[in-house]
């Protein structure tokens, strides 16, 4: 599993009610079950996905993020997350917000594209970076809205969003002393818990 | 006969002697249901599935009535071994409802206050008086609890209502290509289709069966303006295209031209008025109508389906504009926010509302999975 997925569970209190943007195969809906006994909901496009989180025995619900929330009901959730999608939706701005009104706390895990691995790409080669973790051409890449640490706190800052905690997911896989330290330049994946 | 079929099924029959109260306030003091079944009850009667039948639906949903029948029964791409509600897992009941025109009670059937058919005078009849019959028929059998109840369309809104009437006698709620309640639109093609019926010389205010007479060709209209309905225009360019029946368009040449879709809905027409009772129809297309889910817990659906305990799956077919995706969103939506159990899944289809029984590998696909997590509660 995915190691910003395997924090997750930690920032979430048993039994809470999670809306899982983007769940993918649902993996992350199953540990939270397992570990936090949460009462779980995913939202997913890939047809694959649904009937694989349908055989799971998980509620997802199929639904284009970049259509919104306006459906979901206000603080209908204690938590909402987001893992690895930010990057990939028309209007992320809009969705945080969103997620904030629908959600009591979020979280939220991107790609940091503001990486050492990244910058070395763009800056030695001059080419859009190309990795196992991000293996698409700019031309034809899901990821279309890609932000660094940085960016991503100074949204929170301009919409009053409050961060709860974050960490980042350095190159090993793990939570490093240089990711700690630099977040910005060492973190592969960061994860934000924030809330209004 | 082809493979995973049930195979040759005998529809049975129960007569109940104890009177019905309806939602009309009329009571029936007696009646029979046709139904079928399909797979074997377990020893602990945990298995058991009922299926809702649509407008024009009926009690035969799988397999054959005899070798040499060429159509199965209305599901039988669904229903069977193997298939998504598995025959060899469940065992599947399918009833004809009351007010029917296969076998149940309903205009055809002879009133027993009078010693004449029913007619016109049979009555009004609501989704509750299904669930509720259906519910006196489930008891005969044995059965304490439904491991799924099972509809689309019409047959979607039995279920729902199933789970707020029965909320501790259904585990699971399937609701194919169905909606809370009618919009002013689908409304409208009802009207205009009983408009169809009742304007035919033969209908006799309905009551046509003393006159010795049908109303074949109101009805064989009636259903050709619902069958367009439930088709989609990519469905409908798919299947027929402009192409010809009869004729052709060279010139010179004054031979009758005929479409073939044309053909096609004087078929579907000819078939079904002919097999079809008018009455029936009137008031099937009456209860649809009717219907709102939420109209007693204040026109609110997140009220309504407080009151539910089962897990729901929810599909649509993207083709479908009379019971359109969004309709079924508005199911999915109120039971997220009610807190229920709920999948949900919008099936690429070319066949509009028609979608939900013609076989479609994703819907297939989605319908076995969530088939499978009902039959794994099982024992």
């Amino acid at each position: 599993m995915r190691f910003d997925l395997q924090l997750i569970p930690d920032w979430i209190r048993s039994k809470a009610r999670v809306l899982d943007l983007g769940c993918g195969d649902g993996s992350l809906l199953c540990k939270l079950i397992a570990e936090k006994n949460v009462d779980g909901l995913g939202i997913e496009i890939d047809e694959d996905h649904i009937t694989e989180c349908i055989d799971k025995g998980l509620n997802v619900v199929e639904h284009d993020l970049n259509q919104g929330l306006a459906t979901f009901r206000e603080n209908s959730f204690d938590v909402v997350v987001m893992a690895h999608a930010l990057q990939t939706l028309r209007d992320p701005h809009l969705v945080i917000n969103e997620m904030l009104r629908v959600g009591r706390e979020c979280i939220v895990t991107f790609p940091n594209f503001a990486h050492w691995r990244c910058r070395w790409h763009l800056g030695q080669q001059g080419r859009m970076p190309v990795s196992k973790f991000m293996p698409y051409n700019w031309y034809d890449t899901p990821n279309i809205h890609f932000c660094t640490v940085k960016d991503f706190e100074a949204l929170c800052e301009d919409n009053g969003i409050r961060i709860l905690a974050s960490t980042v997911v350095a190159d090993d896989s793990s939570e490093s002393t240089m990711g700690r330290l630099m977040p910005n330049l060492f973190g592969v994946t960061a994860v934000y818990h924030i809330s209004r | 006969m082809p493979e995973q079929s049930v195979g040759i099924v005998t529809p049975q029959s129960h007569h109940f002697a104890q009177p019905i109260e309806l939602a009309c306030g009329r009571s029936l003091m007696q009646y029979d249901l046709v139904y079928e079944t399909y797979g074997k009850l377990n020893s602990d009667c945990s298995n058991a599935i009922l299926i809702c039948h649509a407008l024009s639906g009926h009690h035969h949903a799988a397999g054959y009535h005899h070798e040499n029948e060429t159509k199965p029964g209305w599901w039988n791409s669904y229903i069977g071994p193997g298939k998504p509600i598995d025959s060899d897992q469940f065992y599947i009941v399918s009833v004809n409802n009351i007010g029917g025109c296969h076998g149940s009670t309903g205009p055809k059937s002879i009133n027993p206050e009078t010693g004449t058919p029913w007619q016109n005078d049979f009555p009004l009849l609501r989704c509750r008086d299904w669930v509720n019959t259906q519910r006196e028929l489930m008891k005969v059998l044995g059965i304490q609890q439904w491991a799924a109840v099972i509809g689309g369309s019409l047959g979607g809104m039995q279920a729902m209502r199933w789970a707020l009437e029965y909320p501790d006698e259904v585990r699971h709620c399937v609701v194919i290509a169905s909606a809370l309640k009618l919009s002013a639109q689908n409304i409208a093609f009802n009207e205009v289709a009983r408009q169809s019926i009742s304007s035919d010389p033969n209908f006799h205010s309905g009551y046509y069966m003393s006159h010795n007479v049908i109303p074949k060709q109101g009805l064989r209209l009636a259903r050709m303006i619902g069958h367009i309905t439930y088709l989609s225009e990519d469905g409908m360019g798919q299947k027929f295209g402009r192409e010809l029946k009869t004729g052709n368009f060279s010139l010179g040449n004054d031979e009758v031209v005929e479409f073939e879709v044309e053909s096609y809905l004087r078929y579907q027409g000819d078939v079904f008025s002919g097999s079809f009772d008018a009455n029936t129809y009137i008031l099937m297309t009456k209860a649809l109508d009717f219907f709102d889910l939420a109209r007693e817990y204040n026109d609110d659906p997140v009220e309504a389906f407080s009151n539910a305990t089962c897990s729901f799956l929810v599909v649509s077919f993207t083709s479908d504009w009379r019971f359109s995706p969004e309709r079924s969103r508005e199911i999915v939506d109120a039971l997220v926010a009610a807190r229920k159990p709920v999948s949900y899944a919008e099936i690429e289809a070319d066949f509009g509302h028609d979608a939900f029984l013609i076989s479609n590998e994703r819907y297939e696909k989605v319908f076995r999975a969530y088939m499978q997590r009902v039959a794994g509660e099982t024992v």
